[in-house]
């Protein structure tokens, strides 16, 4: 093995594109890392084909590889760059599994290349159950009771043995996948044999329902010196993963002797098993007698160690890595007061709260209830001196259209049905049991959450209804409702008055926030620290004004579907383009997986709610020069026009015309004056009105509510009947609801640009074309940069459009406008003022940092620069992940609706290249040649030629009877398999259980329209961990890579081979 | 789950109120409307974040208001198991967000009906960080919750702690003999003491155990106030180290060993108190968390050349333990008896048993 002091050279596997399970939260830990072995001159190479992260950016890490993560690309990485040592812990499970693996195969010995931080035995010792409770039944720790089984007869006798109801676990799994509560045979019978499809063994457990969950974050040294930096208590019990959980650092409601048995246990079984760096123990805790047992021991960094960074402002990521070059922890400083010993426990002066941010209503057919699996897509984090002021700041953190936890909006039959069993929904359903007149310890009985955390919510609830019956706003009573979190809106509305006379009437009041530090020593020591929140405890703002010209840039907020980790990107990017051109900068943001919310990312930091109250509040303290809102996404978006009415200073484009981009109508028309084409579309309010239009423009047509909050209610219909049942069903049409349609053109090619505008006039674009045709969301859909299909003429008339219309809306800064294709036709579809989603993959691609053009747009600098960026030297595809195994039910069709939860793009010398190796790095491996196809009518001549090349490659194809007829018609060998209609076998589901399935390619009738069969057997692809393509472009264009064998030869080349660095 | 319910009526109806300093600055908060004008002591805060009713019942916080710096105190109530001592100790608590819901299994009341029984008052809804800054800045100082500045500017607070009259046969489970001298000892030590198969003698600070006892070790424990004030447990102490029997101590008690060894101590700006204080042993270069509560130190330089320091504090490298370079005598200003806080370096108590 290297020695420490000869390690020149690192390799960092990154986790690829965001999922369910595995977020934001390596983004920030992976750069953290990098900033860490840089400081110590260590020449890092990063492989991570996530091209949305900051982690990526040529700044970072001396090499970037976009590249699938998978055993044979990181070997050929690892051959040709030949690093002196690997880093497998700053890249979640992903790249924990993918060391592992190589480390199996004996890649690491044969390269002479040495695991840095915790031994790779120690780590097999965490991930598998069986040694991990013998590890820690040696120093009498104690573990929940289970057995492993790897056999359905042996998980049966295992249940038998510790009684029903059981916990059943999946080992090396991410976030919990395949994990439950199981009470009885029939349901252990089924869910075991589902498990062992995808992992070769399931945990049998005791079932410790209703004990409260608490983490510890260790550190420790290979000299063996060991702290805890955090702890965390779960509101929501054992039973729910603490991903879905609702969370407070530090610990509320165990006492001194609680926390301290926990802590020294925790110290004594990480040195026992010998972790270096930074891992996570998790426990359950009985509330009756204060026994425990320890649930798991992440041997890496973690979501909950992201969590943990950001709750407490130790940097855990950063001191981890130096950790792993064996420095002495001791040595290390703690970074926030710069004095005193990185070898410290913070104290809190404060409490943080986290909330999931699910998004299971765009995930059309998946379940709300919620578990031990997780499902949630982000979180949020609050930070404030009391639970319920925290709390409710953190859920109007979550954009989920709930202005504090009295003003939610959804509605509850019954609401104790969404307490036990959890949904989604569960503490906006509390509340609601609450107003209904259900005592807290009914509640209590039903969720086991703590009364302490149940009294905090019935204190809301009591202040709620004292400002209902309030009839004048005295101190006492604003500053009682300020204290426990109500924000102006939700105030005004129980007082029938408007958000900012009840602010006006606060400040007159003298009731306003303050700005106090995260110093991480609880104010013992002095600390100039940038880390900043607000609260109604106090009266003593921590800091002064920035004195220098200061620019406040809007960040994300929650990932969300939609809105990820390219948001992040641009608003670090911004930051950093402000500091340069010599403003101060001030980031406020409210998502604890990101990098933007590193405080030495901008010289000041606010954690705090991106909500039109908290932004006046903070733009009036600092008396800012500028609010920068188009970085963000459309949290920040949307507060351009709310905040530019009130006069404060945005920075670019102009509230007005952003609202011109926004509003419907308005844009519509200025299309109309432009002569520029757009697809039909009306707003209806009755359904005679909705008939009349589709009889005009005729069927499918696109049919959305006008104002969609997070749902996913956007749907095609392709009949009149259809029509009805959407109009009917999913929305309550009504002068106040209306409702969008819109011609859908199918068949279409749709296309994008990016670009970088100042006072109307273009300064820097890009064009994107989508591989799947038009009806597919641009943020599901396979992006090729720079467009290699389209017309010359087509791009000239997209640019003259493009003119046109930032022109027409004279745009300074970033913006996005997507078109379609057809016939020579080109329609624009919509235009968003604002950094899109693709602005870093156009970025990373072309090499020209669009955000910070943007930027200095909006700075006003001039800019007469000439760009290439139509005709490159290579080709990028990006590639949506999808998360669709961890969603039960939800049909994985790619459709109007976003579904997609990340993305990834990989470079290539042509097309398909790029698109095989993108595709590949959404996490699929292709285990064998064996192909199941099943396409519909239209689509079938389409393969003919691609299936043959393939077949004749070796590959053996299965096909349902339609499609089988049509392929040996066409002279290509196919075995039969018959539908799943059909109840017979060889069955597709036979197949796939007999595992002689290796991809599927199953292409739906028409789009938007589910068939039974076909959703079967999408379904059945997902849950059996098997490839699989829905959509009839992209499914022809794998086929065509997967029979071309010089595709799957190539040499891994690095981001600087294709684009060099600047 | 047991848990307390707000009853209504006066007990939970609150007035307006002060902090007030004696050097006339003052912090605003909420007073029960039934509490007495407050008592004077030293205001001092603690860092730690769970402990509450160990802290408060530690007499070393004699004559100390105690300003918690973590915002929400009460949630778990008071559960008398955790008293380290039989009541408390400190003059006055300073909170944020006093919790009157409070949820545990094993307690029995609030953190507000428990210091309504004692008598001692609290003033909460403060600007508890703005007040620890403050404090940190301007150094420890006198103040008093609800009385004007010029009442408290010139009154000293503290007094020697005596809980015990005689000195008292603790237990007898071993053939050695141990002498805890209590100057205000948490009942931790004791605990931690007699899980040891020893005989356990509680002696007061003045009591001369170097005339009428026939001991194996000394053990000195922790306690509050300034150590120059014992004189008398001072001047026993020499005697024991002439003796050469094996003397330990804890926070107080190293403070007094090393005045007894002819070096010499003082006054810290504001001291340590929290959890999360890191030492560093200076032999084995392994560090610690530690418990702390002191506002007194040991000057490093006037240390004898037969003594040396062993452990440091990593923020401040303050002493954090000294011991003789050839003799069992051996003390540390963290509190390896935790209770509250961490309890890493419990291991000092093995180490004098070992030495005896």
């Amino acid at each position: 093995m290297k020695a420490i002091k000869d390690i020149k050279r690192a390799v960092i596997i990154g986790s690829g594109g965001l999922r369910i399970g595995q977020a934001g939260e390596f983004d920030y830990s992976g750069s953290q890392a990098i900033k860490a072995l840089k400081e110590e001159k260590i020449y890092t190479i990063l492989i991570n084909p996530n091209i949305a992260t900051v982690q990526t950016d040529s700044d970072m890490a001396d090499k970037v590889y976009f590249q699938p993560l998978n055993v044979e690309t990181v070997t050929k990485i690892l051959e040709k760059e030949r690093p002196d040592a690997v880093l497998l812990s700053f890249g979640g499970q992903t790249a924990l599994n993918l060391g592992l693996k190589l480390y199996d195969l004996g890649v690491f010995k044969r390269l002479n290349i040495r695991v840095l931080g915790t031994p790779v035995d120690v780590i097999k010792t965490t991930e598998d159950r069986d040694l991990f409770k013998v590890a820690l039944s040696q120093i009498g720790t104690k573990t929940a009771r289970s057995i492993a089984a790897e056999t359905l007869n042996d998980a049966i006798k295992a249940a038998d043995k510790i009684g029903y109801p059981i916990m059943m676990r999946s080992g090396y799994s991410l976030g919990g996948l395949g994990s439950g509560r199981i009470d009885n045979k029939t349901q252990l019978k089924e869910r075991v044999a589902e498990v062992l499809k995808a992992v070769p063994q399931v945990l049998i457990e005791e079932y410790l329902m209703g004990w409260k969950e608490v983490e510890y974050e260790v550190v420790r040294d290979s000299l063996g010196n060991t702290i805890t930096v955090c702890n965390m208590e779960n509101l929501d019990p054992m039973g729910i993963h603490t991903g879905e959980s609702i969370v407070v650092a530090p610990s509320q409601t165990l006492t001194n002797e609680e926390y301290h048995h926990l802590r020294e246990v925790a110290i004594k079984t990480i040195n026992h098993l010998g972790i270096i760096g930074e891992c996570n123990i998790q426990y359950a805790l009985n509330p009756a007698d204060g026994d425990y047992r320890v649930i798991e021991v992440n041997a890496r960094l973690s979501r909950s160690s992201a969590l943990a960074s950001k709750a407490t402002g130790y940097p855990l990521a950063f001191v981890a890595t130096k950790l792993m070059l064996e420095k002495p922890l001791y040595e290390l400083r703690n970074s926030v007061t710069g004095k005193t010993s990185a070898f410290y426990e913070p104290a809190l002066d404060y409490i943080a709260v986290k909330m999931p941010r699910w998004d299971l209503a765009k995930l059309k057919s998946s379940d709300h209830n919620i578990g031990s699996e997780m499902k949630s897509v982000g979180e949020v984090m609050a930070l404030g001196r009391s639970f319920p002021e925290a709390l409710q700041k953190a859920i109007r953190m979550l954009n989920i259209g709930a202005k504090g936890l009295s003003d939610h909006p959804y509605t509850f039959s019954d609401p104790l049905k969404e307490i036990y069993p959890a949904t989604d929904r569960r503490i906006y359903a509390i509340y609601e049991a609450l107003r209904k007149g259900h005592s807290v310890d009914k509640i209590h009985d039903l969720s086991k959450i703590d009364n302490w955390f149940l009294w905090q919510i019935e204190k809301i609830f009591k202040i709620e209804k004292t400002l209902k019956t309030s009839t004048k706003l005295e101190y006492d009573l604003m500053l009682e409702a300020k204290r426990n979190g109500f924000s102006d809106y939700v105030i005004a509305k129980l007082v029938n008055s408007d958000e900012q006379k009840v602010r006006a009437k606060r400040i007159s009041l003298g009731i306003k926030p303050v700005f106090k530090q995260i110093d991480t020593l609880a104010g013992e020591y002095d600390a100039e620290t940038n880390y900043l929140y607000s609260t109604y405890h106090g009266n003593v703002n921590d800091i002064t004004p920035l004195k220098k010209k200061s620019i406040i840039v809007i960040g994300s907020g929650p990932y969300s579907i939609g809105s990820s980790v390219e948001f992040d990107w641009s608003a670090v990017n911004t930051a950093k383009t402000l500091q340069k051109n010599g403003y101060k900068t001030i980031i406020v943001n409210s998502n604890p997986e990101t990098v933007s919310t590193d405080y030495d990312r901008s010289d000041r930091l606010y954690f705090e709610e991106l909500s039109l109250e908290r932004m006046q509040d903070i733009a009036d303290f600092e008396n800012c020069k500028g609010i920068v809102v188009s970085v963000g996404g459309q949290i920040a978006n949307n507060l351009a026009l709310p905040l530019g009415k009130l006069k404060y200073p945005i920075l670019g484009t102009k509230p007005q015309d952003i609202d011109r981009a926004e509003d419907r109508q308005k844009f519509s028309s200025m299309l109309n004056k432009l002569g520029v084409d757009q697809p039909n579309w009306e707003e209806v309010t009755n359904l005679s009105r909705a008939k009349k239009f589709a009889s005009k423009v005729g069927y499918p047509i696109l049919i959305r509510p006008s104002y969609v909050l997070s749902g996913g209610a956007m749907n095609v219909v392709t009949n009149e009947r259809e029509l009805e049942e959407y109009l009917e069903a999913a929305t309550r049409l009504s002068p106040d609801h209306p409702v969008v349609m819109s011609q859908f053109i199918t068949g279409a090619k749709e296309l994008e640009i990016d670009g970088v505008a100042q006072d109307g006039k273009l300064i820097i674009y890009a064009i994107s074309e989508h591989i799947e045709n038009a009806g597919v969301h641009s943020g599901d859909a396979t992006v090729v940069y720079p467009a290699q299909e389209l017309y010359i003429a087509t791009i000239r008339r997209a640019k003259e459009i493009t003119k046109k219309v930032i022109k027409g809306l004279n745009i300074t800064g970033p913006f996005n406008i997507q078109f379609i294709a057809k016939n020579n036709e080109l329609k624009v579809i919509e235009c968003n003022v604002r950094a899109s989603r693709s602005f870093p993959f156009v970025s990373k691609v072309s090499g020209y940092n669009f955000i910070e053009i943007a930027t200095e747009s909006m700075l006003g600098k001039k800019n007469d620069k000439h760009y290439k960026t139509l005709e490159l030297d290579h080709v990028a595809v990006k590639n949506p992940q999808f998360s669709y195994n961890r969603l039960k039910g939800a049909d994985p069709v790619a459709g109007v609706e976003m579904a997609s939860t990340g993305e990834v793009a990989c470079f290539g010398n042509d097309e398909s290249e790029a698109f095989y190796y993108s595709w590949l790095a959404t996490d699929q491996n292709i285990k064998g040649k064996n192909l199941f196809v099943s396409l519909s009518d239209a689509k079938k001549h389409t393969f003919t030629d691609s299936l043959k090349a393939l077949s004749e490659q070796g590959w053996n194809l299965y096909s349902t009877p339609g499609t089988h007829k049509f392929l040996i018609d066409n002279g290509i060998k196919t075995t039969r398999l018959h539908k799943l209609s059909e109840g017979k076998k060889p069955s597709i589901a036979s197949a796939i259980d007999e595992r002689k399935i290796d991809l599927i390619v199953n292409v739906p009738t028409n789009n938007g329209l589910i068939t039974t069969d076909g959703y079967k057997i999408r379904r059945l692809a997902v849950d059996n961990h098997i490839p699989l393509i829905s959509n009839s472009e992209t499914g022809k264009l794998l086929i065509k890579c997967l029979g071309d064998p010089a595709l799957h030869n190539m040499q891994p080349k690095s981001w600087d081979e294709y684009v060099p660095r600047p | 789950m047991h848990g307390n319910r707000s009853k209504g009526g006066d007990f939970f109806s609150v007035k307006r109120s002060k902090l007030i300093l004696s050097d006339g600055v003052s912090f605003e908060g909420d007073v029960p409307s039934w509490q007495a004008e407050g008592q004077i002591g030293e205001v001092v805060f603690s860092t730690g974040m769970t402990g509450y009713t160990e802290s408060l019942t530690d007499p070393s916080y004699s004559g100390q208001i105690l300003v918690f710096t973590y915002p929400l105190i009460g949630n778990y109530g008071i559960d008398e198991s955790s008293y380290e001592s039989l009541r408390i100790y400190a003059s006055g608590v300073v909170v944020d967000t006093l919790e009157h819901d409070w949820s545990h299994s094993k307690s029995t009341k609030s953190l507000l009906q428990w210091l309504k029984e004692q008598n001692v008052p609290i003033i909460f809804n403060v600007d508890t960080r703005a007040l620890t800054k403050y404090l940190r800045t301007r150094g420890t100082t006198i103040g008093s919750i609800g009385k004007s500045a010029e009442k408290i500017a010139s009154i000293k607070p503290f007094t020697k702690f005596v809980r015990l009259e005689n000195p008292r046969e603790f237990i007898k489970k071993g053939a050695k003999k141990v002498i805890l001298v209590d100057c205000g000892s948490k009942e931790n030590i004791v605990r931690s003491l007699s899980s040891m198969p020893i005989s356990l003698k509680v002696v007061p600070y003045d009591y001369d155990y170097t005339e009428s006892e026939n001991y194996d070790g000394v053990f000195i424990s922790n306690g509050p106030g300034d150590p120059q004030d014992y004189k008398q447990t001072i001047e026993i102490i020499k005697k024991a180290l002439k003796i050469g029997k094996p003397v330990y101590g804890i926070c107080l008690g190293s403070q007094l060993l090393a005045l007894a060894s002819g070096a010499k101590t003082y006054k810290m700006q504001f001291g340590n108190r929290g959890h999360n204080q890191p030492c560093i042993d200076l032999e084995t270069k392994k560090c610690y968390i530690t418990s702390q509560n002191h506002g007194y130190a040991v000057d490093d330089k006037s240390l004898p050349t037969n003594w040396k320091v062993i452990f440091r504090n990593l923020n401040d490298n303050s002493v954090e333990g000294i011991a003789h370079k050839t003799k069992p005598f051996y003390a540390v200003q963290f509190h390896p008896e935790a209770c509250p806080g961490p309890t890493d370096t419990s291991f000092i108590f093995e180490r004098f048993y070992k030495s005896l």
